[in-house]
């Protein structure tokens, strides 16, 4: 599937792509064929000239969402050949160019498919679970204006870049569509280990990570099991370590709250 | 016609706004629940001014047009944010932040709201630090900092190539936390189509359901929009795909003066454009020239050559040549022209000749290949990934693209419009940047806006309506509104041309960046006020909006933007050739010093030129508000 990078000839692609008119409705395959592309285009573009062509013929274009196309926004969120964001590693479906592939091939894309992220149209789904998980802990209580110097606490720089490994997720879900079990644990435990590496964490520390994780789990999403399926489709390859670490931190949390006098 | 009084406080400059700060009307705390704010908006601008003001107690609706306000476009800023904390020691303060921000807008800006965003900056890094956002840091444990275009001290903290995603990540988490408290109302896929005035008060919005198609009426008792800037009215650009202008554009119909909309940035080191199918423009972040030297050969016959074999004295290192003194940290708009001449004067790398190379060779001997990994490893990541080329072993290639937006609605020292009540924050406003905006000042001001000054101000004038006389959405007003919203909605499904929006797009952009981009002369500009209404007309004929509007329908988004971007393209340039002279990013030809620098003229044009809307068909309203400078006096700028 990954073809020599070097080519520089114009290739033809078929696309079999998932329409689905609304929520409700019943989604199918449907294949478009797309001739003489440019290998530099990237496949969000090419997305757009199959569009423009329906466009002008009257037909609705494949909806699917995308914004800054270079990799940070976390929009789009495509399933191409049944992998989250497509066949090359660390990067978003906005940053994978036709020139991954070779000149005939036939794509399958599709939209995420997980519980917790239902179908709004083609290839868009509803992630809004992730900020209601955001909502539970996933911040320091700071009222504006209140904070001291920010030079007042010194931190070791290994803590600021590990936290900064961990606040790279760019909440895109492509831990959840990869997950068999469609579980949040990479993106919640990156967020979590963020503010537990920081001194400015710690007040809230485990009332941050219990709240984040009962909310994982009211909002339907399943378990981890060990696959790290969810890091190696992580368009920043946040580590599975913070999965580990989220593990403890509950732990840790949970006999601390029992014990609490 | 409007009036702009820009009612800047009294005092002398350092203590005009601690002293209006202690002087301003305070709303009784058992008071606040009973005012309903809404905020457009959820970037850092508006993110940062939900959370603060639910903070405050007052209730607040914010509105998003994406499904999170985690996607704002606040969240692919690169470089860093400015902060005049003086941690390096190297003599930067409030002043001189102040004033290189008044100089390097070219004497455009106005002092009062460029000081204060001086003052607050250093509480803006307290305030993320304490929010948990990962700066940078020395081994010590203390911040990093590092200098950045047109500065000559380090005053730029930054988290990798990622600080505003940071940035915007605590601005979220802010108002997540106030948003699970019930504090805010999110509501996402909610695009605001137009501004509903009550009285001639701001006082609610219409917005559309992305995902529904519902068209719905929102009261309050004051807006505060904090949408963006508008450089995609180019097409391409650095800007994310969906940012757009209609938010801005809807207020300025309903009589909010649009200021200064000539005045657009072009950021230098740009990826360059590979085909017609481009759909956006990738920025290398500007810190690349505190390392890499830019150049192109002396001579055009070099231009086929591979770059590595191009030997050093064949080599023009033009910036270097032509600033000494800021050699490659030359400010945006100096560093973007100057690639231009270069260009023009058929010097341009690459297979279509718009680039300029960008070089680590240097850098690479001098620092060892690690090192430079370190600073700029993941954007030699992106560089590779949409090239296929490695900048270790090859000169990048770059070259200018649109990048950032300095005009925009008007509003005075409390950051309100000229509409009572409605308040601009961000890169919709035009405030502080002047003709041209420093790199990494923008997500100062939009965080200063939005935590430090509104706030306040949008206090202040609470304070000065009554208490639950929030109006009722049956108004007629927002029926009004409402029916405006659907008849456009109407006329772009029911022309059913045989175009597509995409299309109409591209010529505009081209008309835009032909005659209202880097370069602008009367003869280009008068053109293109013939091409963009003719443009317009075409589109209303000839577009085709498949679908229906009671659906997710994408098309029928970008279609309602792009219709007020042929309008907004329209005034930009009637604005850009009103403005006999040259400033910052605004170059007009006919106006230049004789080394090509820009030529101003501070006689005729130290004005803000604010635009009032007339209605269809009709020249709007050129008002200005004279720009008096107290503290600064104005010279060339001259980076040489
Ligand atoms: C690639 C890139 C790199 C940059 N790097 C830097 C840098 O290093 N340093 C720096 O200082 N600046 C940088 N900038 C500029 C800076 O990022 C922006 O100017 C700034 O983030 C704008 O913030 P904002 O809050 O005003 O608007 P945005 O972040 O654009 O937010 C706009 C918000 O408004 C909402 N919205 C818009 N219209 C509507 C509507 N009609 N209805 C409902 N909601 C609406 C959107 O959903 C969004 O939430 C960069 C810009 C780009 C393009
Ligand atoms: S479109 Fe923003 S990450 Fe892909």
């Amino acid at each position: 599937m990954v073809a020599d990078t070097s080519s520089t000839k114009n290739i033809s692609l078929t696309l079999r792509v998932w329409r689905q008119a609304g929520p409700q409705a019943e989604g199918s395959f449907v294949n478009y064929k797309a001739t003489d592309l440019n290998p530099n285009m990237s496949f969000l573009e090419l997305l757009d000239v199959i569009n423009d062509d329906l466009e002008r013929r009257n037909e609705e274009p494949i909806a699917f969402a995308h914004d800054c196309r270079e990799g940070i926004c976390g929009t789009c969120s495509l399933v191409i050949d049944g992998k989250p964001h497509g066949p090359h590693d660390g990067i978003a479906s906005c940053q994978t160019y036709v020139r991954s592939f070779k000149d005939g091939d036939v794509i399958v894309v599709e939209p995420y498919r997980a519980e917790p992220f239902p179908i709004q149209k083609d290839l868009i789904t509803d992630r809004s679970s992730f900020d209601t998980i955001q909502q539970a802990g996933g911040f320091i209580s700071v009222r504006t204006g209140s904070a001291c110097d920010a030079n007042a606490n010194p931190i070791p720089k290994e803590h600021a870049d590990l936290a900064m490994d961990a606040a790279a997720c760019i909440g895109c879900g492509a831990c959840v569509a990869a997950c068999k079990n469609s579980s949040a644990m990479l993106f919640v435990g990156a967020k979590v280990s963020q503010f537990a590496l920081l001194p400015q964490g710690q007040p809230e520390r485990d009332s941050r990570v219990l709240n984040m994780v009962a909310k994982m789990d009211e909002l339907g999403f399943g378990n981890c099991s060990n696959q790290y399926e969810c890091s190696a489709a992580c368009p920043k390859l946040i580590s599975h370590d913070f999965i580990a670490k989220l593990n403890k931190e509950y732990i840790g949390a949970t006999v601390r709250s029992a014990f609490k006098p | 016609m409007a009036t702009l009084n820009s009612n800047i406080p009294p005092g002398d400059l350092p203590e005009k706004w601690s002293t209006y700060k202690a002087n301003m009307k305070l709303v009784n705390p058992a008071n606040k629940r009973k005012y309903k704010v809404i905020v457009v908006g959820a970037g850092l601008a508006g993110g940062s001014t939900a959370a603060t003001m639910a903070e405050l107690g007052y209730r607040v609706d914010c509105f998003v047009f994406h499904d999170s306000p985690r996607r704002a476009h606040s969240i692919a800023a690169q470089g860093g944010i400015n902060a005049a904390k003086n941690y390096q020691n190297d003599g930067d303060s409030v002043y001189r932040l102040f004033y290189d921000t008044v100089k390097g807008g070219d004497y455009r800006s106005r002092e009062s709201n460029v000081h204060r965003l001086a003052e607050v900056s250093a509480n803006i890094i307290d305030q993320c630090v304490a929010q948990g956002v990962p700066f940078a840091r020395e081994y010590g444990g203390l911040l990093a900092n590092r200098s950045f275009g047109g500065a000559q001290v380090s005053r730029t903290f930054y988290a990798r190539g990622q600080t505003g995603q940071q940035l915007l990540l605590g601005a979220y988490s802010a108002l997540s936390k106030m948003i699970g408290s019930g504090g805010v109302k999110l509501h996402a896929n909610s695009e605001m189509l137009e501004l509903v005035l009550v009285d001639g008060q701001a006082k609610g919005i219409i917005v559309r359901d992305l995902i529904t198609g519902e068209v719905t009426k929102h009261a309050a008792d004051c807006v505060v929009m904090a949408t963006g800037g508008y450089g995609n009215v180019f097409n391409l650009s650095t800007y994310a795909r969906n940012s757009n202008a209609t938010a801005a554009w809807r207020a300025y119909k309903k009589g909010a003066c649009f200021a200064n909309p000539c005045y657009t940035q072009i950021h230098p080191t740009c990826i360059p454009v590979s085909g017609d199918y481009q759909s956006k423009l990738t920025l290398m972040s500007e810190s690349l020239r505190n390392d890499g030297r830019i150049w192109v050969p002396k001579k055009a016959v070099d231009c086929e050559k591979d770059p590595n074999d191009i030997p050093e004295e064949d080599r023009d290192y033009y910036l270097e040549r032509i600033y000494p003194s800021f050699g490659n940290l030359a400010p945006r708009d100096v560093a973007s022209r100057a690639a231009k001449r270069m260009c023009d004067e058929g010097r341009g790398v690459g297979p279509t000749k718009l680039g300029v190379y960008l070089d680590f060779s240097d850098a690479i001997n001098r620092l060892g290949a690690d090192t430079v990994r370190t600073r700029y490893g993941n954007l030699f990541d992106i560089y590779k990934e949409i090239t296929n080329e490695s900048a270790y072993e090859t000169p990048m290639r770059i070259f200018p693209a649109v990048h950032y937006t300095m005009g925009g609605l008007w509003v005075d020292y409390n950051l309100m419009s000229n509409v009572p009540g409605l308040f601009v924050l961000g890169e919709a406003n035009f405030s502080d940047h002047g003709a041209n905006r420093l790199g990494a000042s923008a997500l100062m001001q939009g965080l200063a806006d939005g935590y430090f000054v509104a706030p306040y101000t949008v206090g202040n004038y609470l304070a000065t309506q009554k208490p639950g006389s929030t109006p009722s959405t049956d108004d007629p007003a927002f029926k009004e509104a409402t029916d405006k919203v659907n008849e456009m909605t109407q006329r772009l499904l029911n022309t059913r041309g045989k175009e597509t929006v995409a299309h109409f797009h591209k010529r505009l952009g081209k008309i835009m960046w032909d005659h209202c981009g880097m370069a602008r002369t009367k003869e280009g500009l008068e053109e293109a006020l013939k091409l963009i209404p003719a443009l317009r007309e075409e589109f209303w004929a000839n577009v085709n909006v498949p679908g229906s509007d009671k659906s997710l329908n994408q098309a029928l988004e970008k279609a309602g933007r792009l219709a007020d971007f042929l309008e907004l393209g329209e005034l930009m340039c009637r604005d850009a050739l009103t403005r006999e002279e040259s400033c910052g990013g605004h170059f007009r030809e006919e106006y230049q010093h004789p080394d090509g620098e820009c030529l101003r003229d501070d006689e005729n044009f130290a004005h803000v030129a604010a635009w009032e809307y007339q209605g269809e068909g009709t020249v709007p309203n050129r008002l200005t508000e004279d720009l008096n400078y107290e503290t600064v006096k104005m010279s060339t700028r001259s980076y040489k």
